[in-house]
């Protein structure tokens, strides 16, 4: 894993430091609250329904054991016993006090954790694959490249105020887990020929109230100018985003109504200009970089097939499903990747108590080189674990109730938090989410039912992801009622697509019977077993769908 | 003591408190509650003393953006008339978290089947 340098270290520390300082400025009077605002903000720290929330980045999703167990003794100290886990592969606590906030920051800096840059109109945290350095499909781990870009990315003196908030996502493999066609900038590392290092470069792609697929503007850029090439699109941007509309200031608008060919163009020209200067990579810093996130010396490979597990699975089937379901190839052989779900049949997705934060921070350890990933899907990952240790895994985490088989299946619900918690919702998302995952929770029944995603947001800037869902529920309000609105076949993977509206939207009542008749339509009209939902929305359109929810009338 | 409707629609106005976040309700004494059945209920002529009463508050860095909600009044107790409010007022999410929520969830009391 990376570790801070010194020069990290110091800035964290001084930025904590300047925090505490406005905190006490704020509680004496010295600054009001339109002066505090910006300054909370640059430290992750919202006002939400019922208490401050303070947001947590966890660069490219990875942490380890030591930083879980900080996130667990923080949840325990200063907040309610519990975290949630976000889209943007950062932690939220939603209940702490502003005038703890200092200390909680001065405990995550110890850690080399922090809340900078989780808001405001300014690049945040970036986001990667969750099996980043693991996965068995990668051609690239794409965290050396995320953690330059963060270092850059980091106070950058230009990018402090852009038009709007500014998101890039990494992958290094051909399966896209972490939406990159969805972000303002996407990189989608790989090789050519030779073997060098480069990037396919999207740009403009976006969720919100105007949902937009990226374009791409490079079909391969060569490692050494990552920097170069972000800058320029950056510099276009903060030159001709749209300053005058916040609804219209994000680069996917600039992009759209400027011409994706145009933009291209204009990033050429820019980047001609700087391409050469220090912001060109040189080979030993990449190389510098990229040791930080070797493989785990210890990691040997080992035998491909695992007689302890194979035995434990014939005899317990709870195991089975869950490998079936949580586990993926790794690279080395006789390892694996493990999904932790944080989708609890009826619980709250992506939360966690700090018992649970704990335990999982000791299973790192004692299971995968205490490593742990956070995933844009809202679970947990342990990315290294020998085949053999899946059995102990296992019976730890359904001990504690983190064992549920269901990773990517119709119960793994993304949900934002919707009007539990949010000062900006329109309707509830996580009642939703606990009410379709109770309604399916029966094991064989997900398992027949298959790859299903089903994505939910409160209002409309989509934090839920449900533009991509392949089943996407939006909350709104309706003469002071919640209600929600449908989409079907969206996308977030490299085959990215936006959902379709199916009709008119159902009442909080009626929407999980409306899932279950689309859910019960595709059962009904799939090709094969292996036909997926997406695959059978793909080929059927919606008339089936509509019909099934709204008759023919 | 102010005059308080006792049922109908009436106006409670609201805040969060500057230290802790929390939500609070302006109180007949001028302080501010964190359950609104002890709220102060406001006609509308009586609110912009009150909202201006809030202002003050704010200035004084005890509380954050006050504002007036709508509420019906049955038997002398507030009920937000919108759900942001009513969900605002209970405090908390309307569904358990934390302990509470993994006990539930260990304890195989989730509905079934919804
Ligand atoms: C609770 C406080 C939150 C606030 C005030 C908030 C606010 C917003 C706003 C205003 C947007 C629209 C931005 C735009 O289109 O320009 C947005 C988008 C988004 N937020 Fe949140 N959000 C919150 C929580 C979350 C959570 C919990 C997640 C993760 C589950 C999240 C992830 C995202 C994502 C993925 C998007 C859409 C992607 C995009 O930026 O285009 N946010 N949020
Ligand atoms: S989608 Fe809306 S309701 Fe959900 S977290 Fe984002 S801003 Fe809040």
């Amino acid at each position: 894993m990376y570790r801070y340098d010194e020069f990290d270290q110091e800035f964290v520390t001084e930025r904590v430091a300047q925090f505490r300082g406005q905190v006490a400025r704020r509680l004496s009077g010295e600054l009001t609250e339109d002066q505090f605002r910006p300054l909370r903000l640059m430290n992750g720290v919202y006002l939400q329904l019922h208490a401050y929330m303070l947001r947590i980045a966890i660069p490219y999703g990875t942490l380890n054991a030591e930083q879980m167990r900080m996130l667990a003794f923080i949840a325990r100290k200063y907040d309610r016993g519990y975290g949630h886990f976000t889209t943007r592969q950062n932690l939220q606590f939603h209940w702490p006090a502003l005038k703890d906030v200092p200390d909680i920051l001065d405990h995550l800096s110890r850690v080399e954790m922090h809340s900078i840059q989780t808001s405001g109109n300014c690049i945040r945290n970036v986001t990667a694959d969750q099996f980043s350095g693991a996965a068995a499909d990668e051609i690239v781990d794409p965290r050396p490249y995320a953690e330059i870009l963060r270092q850059w990315s980091s106070l950058h003196p230009e990018f402090v105020f852009l038009p709007r908030k500014f998101k890039i996502a990494v992958t290094g493999a051909e399966r896209d887990r972490a939406a990159v066609q969805v972000h303002d900038i996407g990189l989608q590392a790989r090789r050519d020929a030779n073997g060098r290092v480069g990037f396919a470069v999207f740009v403009g792609g976006g969720l919100g109230r105007t949902p937009m697929i990226a374009h791409k503007i490079n079909d391969f850029l060569p490692e050494e100018h990552l920097l170069s090439y972000c800058e320029a699109i950056l510099r276009v941007y903060n030159l001709f985003g749209r300053r005058d509309n916040k609804f219209k200031a994000r680069i996917k608008i600039l992009v759209h109504e400027t011409g994706a060919e145009e933009i291209k163009r204009q990033v050429d020209a820019e980047w001609e200009r700087i391409r050469h200067s220090a912001l060109a990579l040189p080979d030993e810093e990449i190389r510098r970089i990229r040791d930080y996130f070797a493989l785990p010396a210890d990691l040997r490979p080992r035998p491909a097939e695992s007689i302890v597990l194979n035995r434990a699975r014939a005899g317990d089937a709870g195991l089975d499903a869950w490998v079936v379901q949580n586990v993926v190839p790794h690279k080395v052989s006789g390892h694996a990747i493990a999904t932790i779900s944080l989708k609890p049949i009826g619980g709250t997705p992506g939360d966690a108590t700090a018992e649970q934060l704990e335990l999982i921070a000791d299973l790192a350890e004692r299971y995968s080189h205490g490593e742990i990933r956070v995933s844009h899907e809202q679970n947990l990952v342990l990315p290294h674990v020998a085949l053999d240790d899946l059995p102990a895994l296992y019976e730890a985490l359904e001990r504690n109730g983190l064992g549920t088989a269901n990773a990517g299946l119709v119960t793994d619900i993304i949900a934002c938090p919707g009007l539990d918690y949010c000062a900006l919702a329109n309707a509830r998302s996580i009642p939703i989410a606990q009410r379709i995952s109770e309604r399916f929770g029966d094991h064989a029944r997900q398992a027949e039912i298959g790859e299903l995603k089903i994505k939910i947001s409160g209002c409309i800037n989509a934090c839920g992801h449900h533009h991509v869902g392949h089943i996407g529920i939006l909350g709104v309000e309706k003469k002071g009622e919640e209600f929600y609105q449908i989409t079907l076949g969206g996308s977030g993977d490299e085959n990215t697509s936006i959902g379709e509206i199916i009709g008119k939207g159902f009442s909080s009542d009626e929407v999980v019977d409306a899932i279950e008749t689309l859910v019960d339509t595709y059962l009904a009209r799939r090709d094969t077993p292996d036909e997926d939902f997406l695959a059978a929305y793909r080929r059927l359109g919606q008339a089936p769908f509509k019909e099934a929810l709204y008759g023919t009338a | 003591m102010f005059k308080a409707a006792t049922s109908g629609p009436a106006k409670v106005v609201t805040a969060n408190r500057l230290d802790s976040g929390l939500v609070v309700f302006l109180d007949p004494n001028g302080g501010w509650a964190l359950d609104i059945a002890e709220a102060r209920i406001l006609d509308d002529e009586e609110l912009d003393d009150a909202l201006a009463y809030g202002k003050e508050q704010d200035d004084a860095r005890i509380i954050l953006d006050a504002y007036a909600i709508d509420v019906e009044v049955t038997d002398g107790l507030a009920v937000p008339v919108r759900l942001r409010e009513r969900i605002r007022a209970e405090r908390g999410p309307t569904i358990d978290y934390g302990e509470a929520e993994r006990q539930r969830l260990a304890g195989g009391q989730a509905e079934a089947g919804e």
